[in-house]
């Protein structure tokens, strides 16, 4: 628990926190590397990127150690970001089908002039 | 007239844990975060809003990247670099993410030597991620240097969508003017350390308040957060 000198913590966790970024780092960039497409690449991405996030925010950042009132306080409101996400998605499919009848047919006509 | 109880802050008394605990430090008087100095609970806060303006930026991102009808220009290949005459995809991003994670770890360690009052320890290891911080931002100069010289600009690029070089430019710059803030004020801190500052809690510039060595935690908060973001930047930017 935290105690009134603050945050102290032995060492070795900072040091096994640090190694295993290193391995999860490492292994998203060999996601790459190997060239992994599709939803395996996108899977393993997204989990290698919140498994570095979560021990970031949770021992380097102490979340871990601080009581529920700030974690809550500051992880909940991101979630809220959903929302914008959502929107994003609808709006650019639609643009994205828009751009296709326009510009498709725009691409198209030169070539029939020919 | 009875003379007022002695309990003078929260953690006088044991605090509540879990659900009740919650509830509790939220109804309470004067203060909701106990155990927290104010300047840690003020970052956190001001690390959420920050959190909504790159969350934006990636949104953004994702937005202009679903809708287009050309074909994103692959980062495996652009950001690829010719070592020992061999093409090595990504290397350069993925050592830049391994310099930021070392000086992640430098400051974790940096703030747990500030406790202990190890003015020497602490004094090191923030001028090390401090340094870490600035070879991250060498790098990342080199790269828009690489980038800007084959044609990328924010309004169009040789390798395909238009928008990449918009938010290659926006998403990235942001975030290295976050790590360039943070190198000054890693070095701003460092100073103070070794000058005994906190040991002789000496107030800092623009307050009259104690210096003590809460500032360092805080001073990592956001340079964890920093790495944090970097950590997302890495997976939606250059690998998706």
């Amino acid at each position: 628990m935290a105690h009134a000198q603050g945050q102290q913590h032995p060492i070795g966790v900072y040091l096994k926190i640090w190694g295993l970024l290193f391995i999860l780092s490492t292994a998203s960039y060999l996601v790459d590397y190997f060239h992994f497409q599709g939803y395996l690449r996108w899977t393993l991405i997204v989990v290698f990127m919140l498994l570095k996030a979560g021990l970031i925010v949770a021992v380097f950042m102490h979340m871990v150690w601080e009581r529920l009132a700030l974690l809550y306080a500051i992880l909940v409101p991101p979630l809220l970001l959903m929302v914008l996400l959502g929107i994003g998605a609808l709006e650019a499919d639609y643009t994205f089908e828009t751009r296709g009848i326009f510009f498709g047919a725009k691409a198209a006509a030169p070539a029939q002039h020919k | 007239m009875t003379r007022p109880a002695m309990t003078t802050s929260g953690e006088a008394l044991p605090l509540p844990e879990g659900l009740q605990g919650i509830v509790a430090d939220w109804s309470s008087d004067q203060r909701a975060f106990k155990n927290v100095p104010w300047g840690k609970a003020m970052m956190w806060i001001f690390l959420l809003s920050d959190t909504f303006i790159f969350s934006s930026f990636l949104i953004a991102y994702m937005t202009v990247r679903m809708s287009t009808t050309e074909p994103w220009p692959n980062p495996s290949e652009v950001f690829a670099l010719t070592l020992w005459g061999k093409e090595i995809p990504l290397i350069l991003i993925a050592i830049m993410t391994f310099v930021l994670i070392s000086s992640s770890g430098t400051m974790a360690m940096a703030v747990k030597y500030g406790y202990e009052k190890n003015r020497k320890m602490t004094f090191v290891l923030l001028l090390i991620t401090a340094a870490l911080g600035a070879a991250f931002v060498g790098m990342q100069a080199f790269e828009w240097t690489k980038l800007i010289e084959e044609g990328v600009r924010p309004w169009s690029n040789p390798m395909g969508a238009a928008q990449f070089g918009a938010a290659f430019f926006m998403i990235t710059g942001f975030h290295g003017t976050h790590v360039s803030i943070g190198v000054i004020f890693l070095i701003i801190v460092a100073i103070k350390v070794i000058r005994g500052d906190l040991d002789h809690e000496r107030p800092g510039f623009m307050t009259g308040r104690k210096g003590n060595y809460e500032i360092v935690e805080t001073m990592g908060l956001y340079w964890h957060f920093v790495d944090l973001v970097w950590v997302f930047i890495f997976a939606f930017f250059y690998l998706w």
